[in-house]
C-alpha cells in the first residue's frame, strides 16, 4: 500500500534565533506513512549526530521490515499490530548505535536524543516518543496533545507539586527523564491511536511549545489548516517571532482519506485494483 | 559569545569566536588560531572559556605573550583586553548584551536526568525526612523537588543531573516571560461586499481572510509589522492592485487588499 496519497506530509525545521546550528533532526517517508523527529542534546556537534542517527537508523530500518511484513499483521507472540514491535525495536537499535558511538568516540560522549516517531497503516497509527518532543492532533477543530513529556516538569505535575499552569514558568524545562542513546537500554512508550480522514498530526521539538502557547498552535492549524507547507512554516516563524530560543522542527501530518489494510481474498483483489 | 579579533599593523584579519572551551594559538597547524609567524611559538598560548569566563595561558613560547602591554603567564581576560603574540594582536571582545542571553540559552539545553541522579536525590530525601511507612511517596516527591532545585541552582554550571543538596525551596521561580513589546494594532476595514464599511481589528497573531475552496489569504501579525500571505485558491490577493507572490508581503498603512472579490483597506489603528 502506497500511502502517499492517503497522507499529506509538511515539515520545517530552523535553527531559531539563538543557537548557531541545528540539533534537530526530521525525517518522513510518505510512502510508506513514516515520520520521524528527533531532537538531539550533547556538546558541539554531538547533538546532530544523535538525532541524525535516531532518524536515519529508524527509518532505513522500517523501510526494510516494510518490505517484508504488513504493520497491521497480527503479531503471533504479542496477539497486537506488528507496527507496535517494530517501532519498538527499532528504537532499540537506534539506541544501541547512539549509545555505542558516545562510549567509542569521546567527543560523542553523554549525546543523546529526544524522539518521535508514527507510522500509520489501517486507520490506525503506532507512536513510540522518547523525551520531551512532542505529538499534538487537531479534530474536529480541537487541539490536544497526544504524547505526554517524559520530563521532570511532568512528572512534578503528576505528583501534584506543581500545576500545568504553573508548569509554564518553570526554569527547568529542559530536563528530560528519558532520551535515545543514553543508557545501554531505554524503554520507549509506544501507544496506538486510531486515525479519521481530516485529521492533522503535529509532531514538534520543545524549541515549538517552550515559545508557542497550545492555543496558537491550534488556531494555526485550523487557519492554515489548508495548506500544510504554509502552517509548517507559520509554526516556525511564530516560535522565532517570540524569541526562538531553541532549534524549531515541525512536522505535519493530514489523514485525506480512510485507509483500511485489506482483509480477505476479495479485499486483497480490491488493494490490488487501487 | 566572546571573540577574537585577530590583527596585525592595525589591518583586521579574522574574528574569531570562542566556543569551544579550549581555544589554541600557536604556529602549528593544529592549532584552532593559527598565526604562520616564526615569533610565534608552535603550541603558544591558550584561552580556556568556562561559560563566560575566559582565561588566557601562555604555554611556556620562547618569545612570550603580552596581555595590554604586560608579559604575562596566566590572565584573566576583561572585556577590550589586547594580546600581543610578536606583532600579531587579538583583542577579546565580551558581548556584554549578549552575555545573560548566552547563559539563558546554555541553560535551556535539554538535558537527560538521569534514574540514579533522581533515587540519589529520594534517598538523601529520606535520609533527611527520616524512614517511615508512607515515606517513599513523599521521598519520590521530595526528590522531584531536589533535583528541581538543584537544577536551578545548576543552572549555569551545564550539569543540572548532579542532585546537589539544595535547599527544598518552592520548585517554581517567578514567571520569567518577558512582556511582549507593544505594537501597533492593525485593522481592515472592508469597502465592497455586503459587510463594507465593517471593521475587524487584527489582535490576533493570524487571521484567515477568503472563500476556502476559492481563495484564502492569512493576516499575520508579527514584532515587524502586519504580513499577507496566500494560502490557497488559484488567484493570489492583491495589495494596491498587485498580486501577491508566495512570500508573505509587508503591509503599509492604508494599503488597498482585495481578496476573493473583496476589497479592504489595511490600517493602523493607533
Amino acid at each position: 500500500m502506497n500511502y502517499s496519497q492517503i497522507l499529506e506530509i509538511a515539515s520545517c525545521t530552523d535553527p531559531g534565533m539563538v543557537r548557531s546550528h541545528n540539533e534537530d533532526s526530521i525525517a518522513s517517508d510518505p510512502a510508506n506513512g513514516l515520520v520521524v523527529l528527533a531532537d538531539g542534546m550533547g556538546g558541539y556537534n554531538a547533538g546532530e549526530v544523535a538525532s541524525g542517527m535516531a532518524t536515519t537508523v529508524i527509518t532505513t530500518e522500517i523501510q526494510q521490515l516494510l518490505g517484508k511484513v504488513q504493520p497491521y499483521q497480527i503479531d503471533e507472540e504479542t496477539k497486537a499490530p506488528v507496527a507496535g514491535r517494530m517501532i519498538r525495536e527499532q528504537v532499540l537499535k537506534a539506541n544501541t548505535s547512539i549509545y555505542q558511538a558516545a562510549q567509542s568516540q569521546p567527543q560523542y560522549a553523554g549525546m543523546g536524543t529526544t524522539l518521535v516517531v508514527c507510522l500509520f497503516y489501517d486507520d490506525k497509527m503506532t507512536v513510540g516518543h522518547l523525551g520531551d518532543s512532542r505529538l499534538y492532533m487537531l479534530r474536529d477543530g480541537k487541539f490536544s496533545q497526544v504524547t505526554r513529556d517524559h520530563s521532570l516538569l511532568q512528572e512534578q505535575i503528576d505528583s501534584g507539586i506543581i500545576t500545568a499552569d504553573q508548569a509554564k514558568h518553570a526554569q527547568h524545562k529542559n530536563l528530560v527523564t528519558k532520551a535515545l542513546g543514553i543508557d545501554p537500554t531505554v524503554e520507549p512508550e509506544v501507544r496506538e491511536y486510531a486515525t479519521r480522514p481530516g485529521d492533522i498530526y503535529l509532531l514538534c521539538s520543545d524549541g515549538l511549545c517552550d515559545m508557542v502557547d497550545d492555543e496558537d498552535m491550534g488556531m494555526t492549524l485550523q487557519a492554515l489548516g489548508g495548506n500544510l507547507k504554509l502552517a509548517a512554516q507559520q509554526l516556525v516563524q511564530m516560535a522565532n517571532d517570540n524569541g526562538g530560543k531553541d532549534n524549531v522542527s515541525v512536522i505535519l501530518v493530514r489523514v485525506l482519506r480512510e485507509y483500511p489494510a485489506p482483509r480477505g481474498v476479495m479485499g486483497k483483489v480490491f488493494a490490488w485494483l487501487k | 559569545m566572546a571573540k577574537l579579533i585577530l590583527s596585525m599593523d592595525g589591518l583586521v584579519l579574522k574574528e574569531i569566536p570562542l566556543s569551544k572551551e579550549r581555544t589554541t594559538i600557536g604556529r602549528k597547524a593544529h592549532n584552532d588560531i593559527q598565526i604562520d609567524n616564526l615569533a610565534v611559538s608552535g603550541e603558544h598560548a591558550v584561552i580556556v572559556t568556562i561559560l563566560n569566563d575566559s582565561f588566557m595561558e601562555d604555554l611556556g613560547s620562547t618569545n612570550g605573550t603580552l596581555v595590554n602591554g604586560n608579559p604575562v603567564k596566566k590572565h584573566f581576560l576583561q572585556n577590550n583586553d589586547v594580546i600581543e603574540l610578536g606583532k600579531y594582536k587579538l583583542k577579546f571582545i565580551q558581548e556584554a548584551g549578549a552575555q545573560p542571553a548566552a547563559a539563558a540559552a546554555d541553560f535551556e539545553k535539554t538535558m537527560v536526568l538521569r534514574p540514579s541522579a533522581m533515587k540519589a536525590a529520594a534517598e538523601q530525601a529520606r535520609a533527611m525526612g527520616g524512614g517511615g511507612a508512607q515515606a517513599a511517596q513523599a521521598a519520590r516527591q521530595a526528590a522531584l523537588q531536589a533535583v528541581g532545585t538543584a537544577a536551578q541552582a545548576a543552572g549555569t554550571s551545564e550539569k543540572p543531573a548532579a542532585p546537589a543538596a539544595a535547599p527544598a525551596a518552592a520548585p517554581v521561580a517567578a514567571p520569567a516571560v518577558p512582556p511582549k513589546p507593544a505594537q501597533p494594532l492593525g485593522a481592515i476595514q472592508l469597502l465592497s461586499g455586503g459587510n463594507a464599511g465593517k471593521e475587524l481589528e487584527l489582535s490576533k497573531p493570524l487571521t484567515t481572510l477568503g472563500k476556502p475552496g476559492v481563495q484564502v489569504a492569512v493576516l499575520t501579525r508579527r514584532p515587524q509589522g502586519y504580513f499577507i500571505t496566500h494560502v490557497e485558491g488559484t488567484h493570489r490577493p492583491t495589495v494596491n492592485g498587485q498580486a501577491i507572490g508566495t512570500s508573505p508581503h509587508a503591509l503599509k498603512d492604508h494599503d488597498l487588499v482585495e481578496i476573493a472579490g473583496i476589497k479592504m483597506e489595511f490600517f493602523f489603528k493607533s
